[in-house]
């Protein structure tokens, strides 16, 4: 018989173990750090400073945010489904992290002769796979929202679920425009494309407003925040919670933030190509590996762009009525998505004649 | 034993397990959120054999939009285990019966079936990936494909004219 039973390639698991581990942290210090700067930057337009007392200009204060947190009461309804009012905010953050496993976070590295790709899933249906996890991620809020057994609560799930299903739709729609110009789904492709050429907010400006307005439904965000309106439609879904577990539903939130923010930049700001340059040509005279860190520096600051962009909207534009939301979805969103779609197809057919 | 076998068992233990989990819990809403680790378990099984688009439109289309659809309507309806009306006994019985004369329907035609004799390929095999997967959509079963199409238009369509129905007569 064969020595060795079961031949595993440890270096490969190991590279890998490294990289999840990598995206993890870093995806939990900028969800940490967003919360700083969404208080900051509320501060600045609302023409207050904002927290400063937690170290020199408030930079402690995610830690001590968090500290608060952990050390609440944690609280469990008696009447609450003891075992789903647990798994609820697991699912969310579960769900939450795993889009981040699909995105290209930068070229390739050198350790020695061993070349490491900064992805942990080059799979051929990236942006597929992408659906998927979003299609799960309704099931955090619902569970969440029934378990608790308040009627407020179960309410304000069915109002989130369903936000998030007609969103998704327009966004799907949208990016099959997107899938047609590139024709592929993979998004190591996608992005090695737009680092050659064009970066394709400029072939889909239309696909990109309606993939960034799904964006901002998709993560709960105002204009869109009527799942945890906590003035006027009395909290949301996480109501019961408290303490660490109140904690994941909000930091998965930050957590989705971050990750359609890297989306966008991947997506149609040509993920982690640096602009106005030719990344080819830097790679001659710079060598491999600082190029590829800077690479991937530029795309953590394209993210950031976006993430500011998503807080200044947050203060600025006040929260849709239900009614409004559903309408501007199904009515308006869908329609301009399918026309953008049809758009596309034709000018693609004739490009080919 | 290899990695494909591995994962194969597993997937095969989750899928039962689950499946079984469905049937036997008291719960409608647990018996739910077990279907949806069935689905899955499946998907996995698609992704095994290299289907790897049906295997993600698997957990986008059942795991995701069907089983949302399944969850809103029990917990608005608040089935509780209490309240489950004693069954006829005859009734039990008749689906004892009819159940086992499925299953008994189903080995049956396995037997016979010319596929009995092949073995799935895992891990090999190109017709389940997206690009061959559209041609052959395409250009080989165009007309069956734009029928599917058109069926699910006229279900929509169905499905708005009952919701418009209701609303006018509420007003």
């Amino acid at each position: 018989m064969h020595p060795t039973l079961l031949v595993i390639d440890w270096a490969l698991i190991l590279e890998k173990a490294l990289l999840i581990s990598a995206v993890i942290v870093i995806s939990l210090v900028v969800a940490m750090y967003e919360t700083l700067a969404e208080r900051k930057i509320a501060g600045y337009i609302q023409d207050r400073l904002g927290p400063n007392r937690a170290g020199p200009g408030g930079i402690l204060q995610p830690l001590a945010d968090g500290l608060k947190l952990f050390m609440k009461e944690e609280i469990t309804p008696n009447s609450a489904n003891k075992v789903l009012f647990v798994l609820g905010p697991c699912l969310a953050m579960l769900t939450a992290m795993l889009t981040s496993a699909v995105i290209p976070w930068g070229s390739t590295l050198f350790f020695g002769e061993r070349e490491v790709a900064l992805q942990v899933a080059d799979i051929n249906i990236g942006i597929l796979y992408i659906f998927g996890i979003v299609a799960m991620g309704v099931f955090g809020v619902m569970i969440g929202g029934w378990a608790s057994n308040n009627k407020f609560s179960l309410l304000a799930a069915l109002r989130g679920a369903s936000q998030v299903i007609s969103y998704e739709l327009p966004m799907g729609l949208s990016l099959i425009a997107l899938l047609m110009v590139t024709g592929t789904l993979k998004m190591s492709s996608i992005v090695e494309a737009q680092v050659d050429g064009v970066y394709n907010v400029f072939l889909q400006p239309l696909g990109f407003l309606i993939f960034l307005i799904c964006a901002f439904a998709e993560c709960n965000r105002t204009p869109f925040d009527l799942p945890e309106a906590e003035s006027e439609l009395n909290f949301g879904y996480h109501q019961e919670y408290s303490s660490m577990k109140l904690g994941f539903y909000l930091f998965a939130e930050y957590i989705n933030m971050f990750i359609s923010s890297v989306l966008m930049a991947t997506l149609f700001f040509g993920g982690y190509d640096i602009p106005f340059v030719n990344d080819a040509a830097l790679r001659e005279s710079w060598g491999h590996n600082p190029v590829s860190i800077l690479q991937s520096v530029v795309l953590l600051i394209k993210t950031g762009g976006f993430i500011f962009f998503f807080i200044w909207v947050r203060w600025t534009i006040p929260r849709f009525r239900y009614d409004q939301l559903m309408d501007l979805g199904w009515k308006k969103l869908i329609p301009l998505a399918l026309v953008n779609m049809i758009i596309t197809a034709i000018v693609i057919l004739w490009r080919q004649q | 034993m290899s990695v494909t076998e591995i994962l194969f068992y597993s997937l095969s233990a989750m899928a039962i397990g689950s499946a079984l989990l469905v049937i036997l819990s008291k719960n409608p809403v647990h018996s739910v959120l077990w279907l949806i680790v069935t689905f899955v378990a499946i998907s996995g099984h698609y992704i095994l054999l290299n289907a790897q688009f049906l295997g993600i439109v698997n957990m986008i289309v059942y795991a995701g939009a069907i089983m949302v659809l399944f969850l809103f309507v029990i917990m608005l309806m608040n089935l509780s285990t209490h309240k489950e009306a004693k069954k006829n006994k005859w009734l039990q019985m008749a689906g004892v019966l009819s159940g086992g004369l499925l299953l008994l329907v189903i080995v049956a035609s396995l037997k016979g079936a010319e596929q009995a004799t092949l073995v799935a390929q895992t891990n090999e095999g190109s017709i389940g990936l997206l690009e061959n997967l559209g041609k052959t959509l395409f250009t080989d079963y165009v007309i069956p494909f734009e029928i599917a199409s058109v069926l699910f238009l006229s279900a929509m369509v169905g499905a708005v004219v009952l919701g418009k129905k209701t609303e006018t007569t509420k007003s």
